[in-house]
């Protein structure tokens, strides 16, 4: 039991962080899923949506909601202007994509940076979520436990989008068979840049949201982004539910990890999206491995053979 | 054609054409006079160009010829550079014991790393060698005795030979480099241009055709990445000649995709092309960068939009491009095999010239 | 005549589908052999799976009275097995000459590291180009070639590699008349040495070439023998031929 309570805060921390990072993610997963855009610009759209939280956000629930319509428009058109920019290059492959946005990515960061300055920003939160709550005899920030909540009820509201409703059976369509999709009457590259459009939104709504977590900073972009990529690869590719554990998963390798194994818990990220790789890449690398293992076994079998 | 002319070119284009030779010879005297040209702070950044240059040529080594692409040749040179700093804090300063023993950490960790990466292709190998990247980055934040943690490690000066005199002055330093890269990118070239590109070409464009022939393709890859890593072991032993310093952020993610970019620039299969990319790199960073402070990232993210837009086979595409217009007027460049005069004659006779690049430069991303 | 391949109980499956289901087959040294079955029948599959190109789910191939089952392809290709692919496989950025250079590379006498013995490598695989008819095309790149002459390179490369059992997954889809005679003298001239295991829909270049036709459907080999006995076999009728005019065998 004192385990627990000792751990608590940090746990609880990890599913904060997990559930950002989630919606996050979420995003990213989904432009990879529909298009295969491996959109290294994604975490410049939380950073934008986190600076325009400490921008705009003076600590009134009027001013939060403003800054959250505008973070997500932003983050929208950013989507846009990104399915826009990719299109020229959809059949040069990932390498291709992937230097593009990387670059896009450059400029994003450039501009936020000579807009919003090159400091860490502190994000005012609203007045009547300021305080504290006890837990089990702890205090907690009210505001993170309230974000638990919302993220929750978009984590729900995404998964239903994509996985009950015909808009998401399109996207997933277009992952399995864009040519199915084309002669159902209805366009990938729609369906596509809609999925980035999205996707866009919902890092600009979780940077508003999220900038009192992971706060607004020129490195924010690219944390964002590697753990993003970290989840999407672990929760498997194009998966929702999968990307969700993967999220709060490495929340809790940030949180209660850095706890419990301080030397271990920052290999853990990039090792176990190492591991998801082997594990479940299309290369077969495990089965190759299980197969020279088959041979080994059988060499040794006929040597013990010979020997007798 | 007339049979001597034919005779001078087949026996240039095993190593690129009398013309190609030639604007070479140029590049490296002016490589060589170029510390009586420039002021220090270029001629500082020149040095910079030429080990991420380095590094820029084992990235290309994976992308271009072994069909790798890689996020995370950072790794084998923050090896590289951080085996240099023990080595040099342990007294041992010169650089022609650090250089190999450089090389041969980068290659060590590259044939350990390799047993798993080199099986990946595409997408997967690119997050797999980021994967390695980063995890070889939080190493050097972590192992602190070894690494100095996320202050770094800085080292006293370098000498070239034991008991020499210290490498000191920019100009000493930026020719110790400059030969050294030379050296490392010339043999690199060399390889490539012998049989072994051939069979790495094959490895890249037809795997499963290279392994029903009896070619041990892992090997064949497992090889390339430990070689790619030597060299850019190499790579990290000059950054600690030149800087005398390495920190975690000398070896992030960022430092990777750079030099995929000056690769993307120079042109995935050209040794050359991958310091020329690296140089146009660190102006871009450095010179662009100072002129409007604080915008760097602005510039190279600048530079990645045109790299992708406007030269989809880098530099080199646009050199070939003229190359293949020499082909069609008749100076066709044969393969590795060298050609019997009867094959040639009919080479040249019966066959339409095609716009045939030489194998090892046909830049087909 | 000994038995050079055989194939026992073997099974692939790609998760819930069997492609192949517990096939066993032999295949005589010298044979002059032919695969044949409805699309989906599992030819290829099982190619692939001798040739080492994919894996076995379970069962036994043995090559020369070696157990090969585990064996890696470019293994079984130094040990004598050579192939070709449905779809026409060369190296597009090399010369054509260096396509056959790089199918004869580890199964030569010669080193090819040297450059006299890459001459001498070059010289026998010259000499396999003007079989398959590539003569004058040595120095064009692979890539640039039409599709039969794609695959009368692929042949040529398979023929390089020295080989003791052929395998031919549909050599003849996508040829030409005058290609599909320049491929049977090919196949008519090989050496009694080498055992050639066919896959073709072809029925009549199976006709023309092969002495033992096997029939693979739903993954099992259904019936073998000689082609006069499949052709007057009801249970292939029934299987296979059933669906296509008679007339095509005659």
């Amino acid at each position: 039991m004192d385990w627990l309570d000792a751990h608590l805060i940090p746990a609880l921390d990890g599913v904060a962080y997990g559930m950002l990072l989630f919606v996050v993610a979420a995003g990213l997963t989904l432009a990879f899923g529909s298009g295969g855009v491996l959109n290294l610009a994604h975490g410049t759209v939380y950073a934008m949506g986190a600076y325009i939280a400490a921008d705009i956000g003076d600590g009134s629930w009027g001013m939060l909601v403003l800054a959250l319509a505008v973070g997500a428009a932003a983050g929208a058109t950013s989507g846009g202007v990104l399915a826009v920019a990719v299109a020229p290059v959809a059949r040069r492959g990932h390498l291709d994509q992937a230097l593009l946005t990387f670059g896009i990515a450059l400029v994003g960061g450039d501009m936020l940076v000579s807009y919003f300055g090159a400091d860490q920003r502190q994000v005012a939160v609203p007045k009547a979520l300021e305080d504290s709550v006890t837990i089990a005899g702890h205090q907690y920030p009210t505001y993170r436990l309230a974000f638990i909540g919302v993220a929750a009820l978009l984590a729900g509201l995404g998964y239903w989008l994509l996985v009950r409703s015909t808009a998401g059976a399109a996207v997933r369509a277009t992952t399995d068979d864009p040519e199915m999709v084309a002669a159902l009457g209805l366009s990938p590259r729609v369906v596509h840049t809609a999925t980035l459009v999205v996707a866009g939104a919902l890092a600009g709504g979780a940077g508003v949201l999220g900038a009192p977590i992971i706060t607004p900073s020129p490195e924010t972009a690219d944390t964002v982004m590697l753990w993003s990529l970290i989840i999407v690869v672990v929760g498997r590719l194009g998966s929702v539910l999968g990307a969700l554990f993967a999220a709060i998963a490495v929340g809790e390798v940030q949180t209660l990890g850095v706890v419990l194994a301080p030397d271990l818990a920052p290999y853990l990220l990039f090792g176990a999206m190492g591991i998801a790789l082997l594990v479940r890449s299309g290369s077969g690398i495990l089965p190759e491995f299980a197969a020279r293992a088959r041979v080994l076994a059988t060499r040794a079998r006929a040597l013990k053979g010979g020997g007798a | 054609m007339n049979t001597r002319l034919s005779a001078v070119i087949a026996m240039s284009s095993r190593y690129g054409t009398v013309a190609r030779r030639a604007a070479l010879a140029v590049v490296v005297v002016w490589l060589l006079v170029l510390p009586q040209l420039v002021d220090t702070y270029t001629l500082v950044l020149a040095t910079q160009a030429l080990v991420f240059g380095l590094l820029a040529v084992g990235v290309g080594v994976l992308t271009g010829h072994a069909g790798l692409a890689t996020m995370g040749q950072v790794a084998p040179y923050a090896v590289g550079a951080y085996t240099t700093a023990w080595l040099t804090r342990h007294d041992i300063t010169a650089g022609l014991l650090q250089l190999p023993a450089a090389a041969l950490a980068g290659a060590l960790f590259a044939a350990v790393t390799g047993i798993v990466v080199i099986r990946a292709r595409g997408v997967v190998a690119l997050m797999l060698t980021l994967a390695v990247g980063e995890l070889t980055a939080t190493a050097a934040v972590q192992w602190k005795e070894f690494t100095g943690g996320s202050d770094g490690v800085s080292t006293p000066p370098a000498r070239i030979f034991p008991g020499g005199a210290e490498l000191f002055d920019d100009q000493d330093i930026y020719l110790y480099v400059l030969v050294v890269a030379l050296v490392v990118a010339g043999i690199t070239a060399l390889v490539l241009r012998s049989p072994a590109g051939l069979l790495l070409a094959g490895v890249r464009d037809n795997e499963d055709r290279m392994r029903a022939a009896g070619h041990p393709v892992d090997r064949y890859l497992l090889l390339t990445y430990t070689g790619a890593g030597a060299i850019s072991g190499i790579s990290g032993a000059l950054l600690m000649t030149y800087a005398r310093y390495v920190s975690p952020q000398d070896v992030g993610f960022d430092i990777s995709a750079l030099a995929l970019l000056a690769v993307v620039i120079g042109g995935v299969r050209s040794t050359a092309g991958a310091f020329a990319g690296a140089g146009l790199i660190v102006f871009t960073r450095d010179k662009l960068g100072n002129w409007w402070p604080g915008h760097a990232p602005l510039f190279l993210g600048i530079l990645f939009l045109i790299a992708v837009y406007l030269l989809p086979n880098g530099a080199a595409g646009v050199a070939q491009q003229l190359r293949s217009l020499a082909d069609r007027m008749g100076l066709r460049v044969p393969g590795l095999v060298p050609r019997t005069p009867a094959a040639a004659g009919a080479g040249d006779g019966t066959v339409p010239a095609s716009g045939a690049p030489v194998p090892e430069e046909a830049d087909a991303r | 005549m000994t038995d050079l391949l055989t194939v026992t109980e073997l099974t692939r499956s790609y998760g819930s589908f069997v492609a192949l289901d517990r096939a066993d087959l032999t295949v005589a040294e010298g044979a002059r052999h032919a695969l044949i079955g409805p699309n989906g029948a599992g030819k290829t599959t099982l190619l692939n799976l001798i040739a080492g190109t994919d894996l076995a789910t379970s069962g036994r191939i043995a090559f020369a009275g070696r157990d090969i089952t585990w064996q890696r392809p470019h293994r079984r290709s130094r040990g004598g097995i050579a192939r070709t692919f449905q779809h026409p496989s060369v190296v597009p950025v090399a010369t054509v000459l260096d396509n056959v250079l790089l199918g004869a590379w580890h199964h030569h006498t010669a080193a090819p590291w040297r450059r006299a013995g890459r001459r001498r490598i070059a010289d026998d695989c010259r000499a396999i180009l003007e079989t398959v008819g590539l003569t004058g095309l040595e120095h064009r790149q692979a890539g640039e070639l039409s599709h039969g002459r794609r695959r009368m390179l692929d042949l040529a490369v398979a023929l390089a590699g020295r080989p003791r059992l052929l395998l031919l997954d549909e050599p003849a889809a996508g040829l030409t008349d005058a290609d599909v005679t320049v491929l049977l003298a090919v196949l008519r001239d090989l050496s009694d040495d080498v055992a050639v295991l066919l896959v073709e829909h072809n029925l009549d270049v199976v006709a023309a070439f092969a002495r033992t036709v096997t029939v693979l459907h739903h993954g099992r080999p259904l019936v073998t023998g000689t082609p006069a006995e499949i052709q007057a076999d009801p249970a292939v009728r029934e299987a296979y031929l059933g669906r296509r005019k008679v007339a095509e065998t005659a």
